[in-house]
């Protein structure tokens, strides 16, 4: 029973890295490109949700919606200012500029907020179901159901619709899609929109979790779920729903079994392992270049 | 900045096919790649029916009715037959007009119609060609630019391919070819240009071009 209540709280914590490794795992795919500010975005959305709860005294759905919203916006300006420019620069460039605006993000939360932690309120529902001997927090289940529906959504709109279909076309082939028509510019700026705002829900379901919010919240989630991205292949988004799930029990069983200390070594250990076997990860594949 | 075209200047008029002809690295893509938008001249000037390409948006231009079938194909390659025909019509709003002409590609090219849920990339060369060819018409446009659509292909499907570059004109559509095939190009084309290193040679009917003695001997084999 001990065992697969650590599974369960495995897939809650997996379930948060698989919706921010999404966004990565989307930006890279399309924008040939690390987003190192992707973490910090979790973090803005965390501080939004804080405030209108605390200070506009929002009900938990309207603040989700804000932080979505406040999210969303950021992460498109973000595309628009530092990586537009650097559209034809080498992408060692393109990376210490998303690093650059990851500190400018934390800096100025921490100017704008101070950095010491506020404290998240409790919004989700707490308590746990239990089912015989097993007791599963509603927290952890309403985690994995997001997830689960966060990935259903996301499959059906870009296998299904035509913007879909057009973020396909851009990330096997830019050049094709501006033939087809496609504004290519668009589409990054609605995979980046998409990835920012699924970092707003990620922040409130980490933020119920872990009830800390302080300017550097937004690093080691960020990490974490950037290596499951890479553990599932990055570029593939059930590749990053399948990273972020193994990750998280991984983490958990580490934890609970070896060390807490050790649980994140033993996790980046695995990512290792697996590079070491497979260099594209879990589901990644080389693409061949067919001439 | 390198210059790969210099100072050309040439014409296609409706209902034309229209042959570029040249040895590699003469500049054939890099001008075909200038008018659909996909590098910017640093000077010059390409109209379409009077309207100037070269101040408009990129991924505008198939909008105009200039739609290209690139070298390499390029096709999707993990995307099915059909979604690529769909993408090639991803400018169009008349629901209508796309099923209607997705069945016109289908009935040009039957072997898409039975591929039509496989992945691009699983298509062999021919195949892959005659979807980049009808993924393009699916904009359906005025003009089609056609960058080497014979390449690599084993000479029975190169007739083949030929045959329905022919057909696609005779129902309408102007043709701008660019070919190593110089010899097939200058057959069916009703005016062809050479280029070499950046500039423009020869200029004439297809037929005077392939009579000619310098023609003959660069691009001819004799």
């Amino acid at each position: 029973m001990q065992f697969i209540s650590y599974l369960i709280n495995g897939l809650g914590l997996g379930s948060v890295y698989a919706i921010i490794a999404l966004g990565y795992t989307m930006v890279y795919g399309i924008a040939k490109m690390l987003n190192f500010a992707h973490g910090d975005v979790i973090m803005i959305g965390a501080y939004i949700a804080f405030f209108a709860i605390m200070n506009f005294g929002l009900p938990l759905i309207p603040a989700v919606l804000l932080a979505i919203l406040a999210c969303t916006v950021l992460g498109v300006v973000i595309e628009r200012l530092a990586y537009k420019p650097l559209r034809q620069a080498p992408s060692l460039a393109v990376l210490i500029t998303a690093i650059g605006v990851s500190y400018f993000l934390q800096n100025g939360a921490q100017l704008l907020w101070s950095s010491s932690t506020k404290v998240f309120p409790a919004v989700l529902p707490s308590g746990s179901l239990q089912i015989g001997d097993l007791s599963v927090s509603w927290l952890t289940l309403i985690t994995i159901i997001v997830c689960v529906l966060v990935m259903a959504v996301l499959t059906l709109f870009i296998s299904r619709t035509k913007t879909g279909r057009a973020m396909r076309a851009c990330s096997e082939d830019k050049g094709a899609a501006t033939l087809m028509g496609i504004n290519v510019n668009f589409i990054i700026s609605v995979t980046f929109a998409i990835g920012s705002g699924l970092a707003a829900i990620a922040s409130v379901l980490l933020c119920s979790t872990y009830p800390s919010v302080y300017p550097t919240l937004g690093s080691m989630p960020g990490i974490k779920a950037f290596t499951a991205a890479v553990f599932g292949g990055i570029g593939s988004i059930p590749g990053a729903f399948l990273g972020g799930l193994l990750l998280g029990i991984i983490e958990i069983l580490a934890k609970a079994y070896i060390s807490t200390q050790l649980s994140d070594a033993i996790v980046f250990a695995v990512l290792i392992i697996v590079l070491l076997i497979k260099p594209t990860g879990l589901l990644g594949r080389k693409l061949s270049e067919k001439v | 900045m390198i210059e790969a075209i210099k100072g050309i200047s040439f014409e296609v008029r409706d209902g034309e096919i229209v042959t570029l002809i040249g040895a590699n690295g003469a500049g054939k893509t890099t001008t075909m790649h200038a008018i659909s938008g996909l590098v910017k001249p640093a000077a010059g000037s390409i109209t379409l029916d009077g309207t100037e390409l070269t101040k408009i948006p990129s991924h505008r231009i198939v909008e105009m009715g200039l739609a290209q079938v690139p070298e390499g194909r390029r096709v999707f390659a993990q995307q099915t037959v059909a979604e690529n025909l769909t993408l090639g019509a991803y400018a169009r709003k008349d629901k209508d007009g796309i099923e209607k002409d997705m069945e016109e590609v289908y009935r040009l090219f039957p072997r898409l119609k039975e591929r039509r849920l496989q992945m691009a990339g699983t298509l062999s060369g021919g195949e892959q060609q005659m979807l980049a060819m009808g993924r393009a018409l699916m904009a359906k446009p005025s003009i089609v630019l056609m960058d080497e659509p014979s390449m690599g292909l084993s000479p029975l499907l190169v007739s083949e391919i030929f045959n329905i570059i022919q057909e696609i004109n005779s129902k309408g559509t102007t043709v701008l070819l660019v070919e190593q095939n110089a010899k097939r190009a200058l057959a069916i084309a009703n005016r062809a240009y050479v280029l070499e290193t950046g500039r423009i040679t020869l200029s004439g009917t297809g037929s005077e071009l392939a009579a000619d003695e310098r023609v003959r001997k660069a691009y001819l084999g004799g």
